[in-house]
């Protein structure tokens, strides 16, 4: 089908496609992005790919909205089909239950499931990362097993730690950085989704594919200890105060 | 002041910066620029200055590129030693502002020197004021960026807003200071706040999610803005907009100015701290050069929308570019005399005698029988009172807590004196200007300098 040009103020353009969730429609928004990211069109000054439509946003002074549209029709007709690069495997440790997942015993009663078959279930199946959004780095995974569906909480956590692994209605993904949120928090993760010190700031990117790769407490511990040059301290609270950075540890001293 | 850090004091390796320090940090002051281009697709909010215009403006005034890292000040300003001669220049919200005791005046730049204390108190008009010095604020670049992302907690300083004790850089100005001092923008930048404002719209991306005759309660109704108003953006109440079917559409971008409506049909404007991305449907989005008319509004004031075409719409923001392009030939040079007259004082220190004393600040007025009154900053609620009638308070002393757009502030003795009447309540809305409490300051017990004592 062909896409919608919609303005969006003086300085946006969105291009929409299907209004429906799936791979295919997402795949057509990403190599979209890709294709005019590479076509370095005057006065496009970002793009900003999500479920199902692409934001552009422009500069008014050096391209107009009926320029713009004539330049991302052509960049679109003439797409390789080939664009898009295979998908990344991003391996999440991931550390279930106990005090990192204080939901995990609600989400396996609501599947009349066992804790461990929820593990299973939930990090055997490799998702994929539809966009980037919400807050910097939150990455929006599809492919939640149906049996796994929960409901939110009724009323959001003030702060979920930075690092959780949650599930929320038809969605499972990671909290980059301490917020409220309402979602049921069934692990964590010592990955840091989000460092401002990188250009790419983000371990997980659209299209890539994500798994969940159960690990120890102790496990967990180690990686974080490493990351913050510290002995490994059994957490006793649910607030992680001091969230560790993946694969740039500090040298030790000495 | 607390922990101020020697070490940041110290001009740094590359280059010679100059500082000044945080003595009050006032209400939300954070490190701006024109925010951060090209990591929307990471989730990461633009950020930036609200007002974008006042931010360049007061660059412009200082002799900085229009982009350089300046302070976004709300609702109540701080209070800053500098410790090396700089330029200044104040933009945006009409602020009450001195420097060592003597007013100053918005949109024109002038000299402090080494020592002198500059303090911008509360916003008479409009919410939220610029401060931009010859050099721009030295924070390191992030992503691109000097900007504070508040929500994501890092860029400008330490990823937060000022506490009291913060030592800023300044970078290197740009000519010499005598050069840089004394400018003044001509009459037509000075904008108005205060009035009722008309943002100009265009329609979409997502008007068809709505009927006719919600539409037309968009753009025929006057919306009025609510406490919940801040960076990410502003909630509004009036009639409610019609959704044709549902109130969620699959999450997709939000661009600065979209104006997204919930299923309880009251929109809300999504300003520079905005998340990237959202679920409700954007009716319509207002227009670039608008944005910072709608971020001076304070809660309780008037908003309605005009449509305009993309064309038009791209019409005004050429003609602002423009305006801006040129702004920099258009700026008048203030006499240096009559400049320093309205200071109330020569540089030397000679007050001029047709001018008089320098008007003095709220913070140090007492009345002939001795007493000073303790007044709201702005519209708030009283959230604690920490005193009570009889009870002895330094300068300095937090008296009241309030409560303002989501935050809570403190409001001190302006000096030491025994409490004489304290006319609030927790509870209680203030206005601007209010007494909230009245301090008999001829009782000399307790007269310390609360600050002297840190």
């Amino acid at each position: 089908m062909t896409p919608r040009f919609l303005p969006a103020g003086d300085r946006g353009l969105l291009v929409e496609f299907e209004n429906a969730v799936s791979i295919e429609i997402n795949n057509q928004v990403r190599a979209l992005a890709i294709g005019l990211e590479a076509a370095r069109i005057p006065g496009l000054i970002e793009v900003i790919p999500t479920y199902r439509s692409l934001g552009i946003e422009y500069d008014p002074l050096t391209i107009t909205f009926d320029g713009l549209e004539r330049q991302v029709r052509d960049v679109a007709r003439h797409l390789d089909p080939g664009i898009l690069p295979a998908p990344t495997l991003v391996q999440i440790p991931t550390v279930y239950g106990g005090v990192y997942g204080p939901d995990l015993p609600y989400v396996a009663h609501h599947a009349g499931l066992s804790e461990a078959e929820v593990i299973r279930l939930h990090s055997q199946t490799v998702y994929h990362v539809y966009m980037i959004g919400f807050s910097a780095g939150f990455a929006y995974l599809g492919g939640l097993p149906e049996r796994l569906h929960t409901p939110r909480l009724p009323s959001p956590r003030i702060k979920v730690p930075k690092g959780s692994v949650a599930i929320g209605g038809s969605q499972t993904g990671a909290y980059p950085a301490e917020t409220p949120g309402g979602w049921r928090i069934i692990g964590r993760t010592f990955v840091n989704l989000f460092d401002p010190l990188e250009e790419i700031p983000t371990p997980m990117q659209p299209g890539d594919q994500v798994q969940f790769v159960p690990i120890s407490e102790e496990e967990f511990l180690r990686a974080v200890s490493r990351a913050i040059g510290g002995p490994a301290q059994i957490e006793k609270e649910t607030t992680w105060q001091d969230p560790p950075r993946a694969g740039r540890e500090p040298r030790a001293e000495g | 002041m607390i922990g101020v850090n020697r070490e940041d004091a110290r001009p740094s390796a590359h280059g010679s910066h100059l500082s000044s320090e945080v003595l009050r940090p006032g209400l939300l002051t954070t490190v701006q620029d024109r925010g951060r281009s090209g990591y929307q697709k990471f989730g990461v909010p633009v950020s930036g200055a609200v007002d974008a215009i006042a931010l360049r403006v007061a660059n412009v005034l200082v002799g900085n590129p229009q982009g350089a890292a300046a302070l976004e000040m709300t609702a109540l300003g701080p209070e800053l030693r500098f410790a090396a001669d700089a330029v200044v220049a104040l933009t945006g919200a009409e602020v009450e502002a001195s420097l060592d005791g003597g007013p100053v005046l918005s949109y024109q730049s002038f000299l402090v020197r080494a020592g002198q204390v500059l303090d911008v108190r509360s916003c008479t008009r409009g919410l939220r004021a610029y401060l931009a010095v010859a050099g721009g604020i030295d924070v390191p670049v992030l992503l691109g960026s000097r900007s504070t992302c508040l929500v994501a907690r890092f860029g400008g300083f330490l990823g937060r807003a000022l506490l009291a004790g913060d030592v800023l850089r300044v970078g290197s100005p740009p000519g010499p200071l005598q050069d840089l001092a004394g400018r003044q923008v001509p009459e037509e930048w000075r904008p108005r706040h205060g009035v009722p404002v008309t943002a100009r719209v265009v329609l979409g991306p997502q008007e068809d999610a709505f009927t006719e005759a919600g539409r037309r309660t968009f753009l025929e109704s006057e919306y009025r803005v609510t406490p919940y108003a801040d960076r990410m953006g502003y909630r509004l109440d009036g009639p409610g907009i019609a959704h044709r079917n549902s109130a969620d559409i699959i999450s997709d971008w939000i661009p600065l100015g979209g104006v997204q409506v919930p299923g309880d049909g009251k929109p809300i404007i999504l300003l520079a701290d905005r998340q990237t991305t959202g679920g409700y449907p954007k009716i319509a989005t207002v227009v670039g050069p608008d944005i910072g008319r709608v971020a001076q509004l304070r809660p309780g004031d008037a908003l309605s929308f005009r449509a305009v075409s993309v064309a038009q719409a791209q019409r005004i923001a050429h003609e602002l570019e423009a305006g801006l392009a040129l702004l920099p030939a258009r700026l008048v040079l203030g006499d240096s005399w009559t400049y320093a007259a309205e200071l109330g004082e020569v540089p030397g220190g000679v007050v001029l005698p047709s001018l008089g004393r320098p008007q003095e600040s709220p913070r140090t007025l007492a009345d002939p029988e001795g007493h000073a009154a303790v007044r709201s900053p702005m519209p708030a609620l009283v959230a604690k009172v920490l005193i009570r009638t009889g009870e002895g308070a330094t300068a300095g002393q937090p008296l009241f807590v309030l409560q303002a757009m989501k935050m809570e502030f403190e409001v001190a003795a302006p000096q030491a004196g025994r409490v004489a009447d304290v006319r609030v309540r927790e509870g209680d809305e203030v206005g601007v200007g209010e007494i909230m409490a009245t301090l008999d300051t001829s009782d000399l017990v307790g007269r310390w300098d609360h600050r002297s004592l840190r």
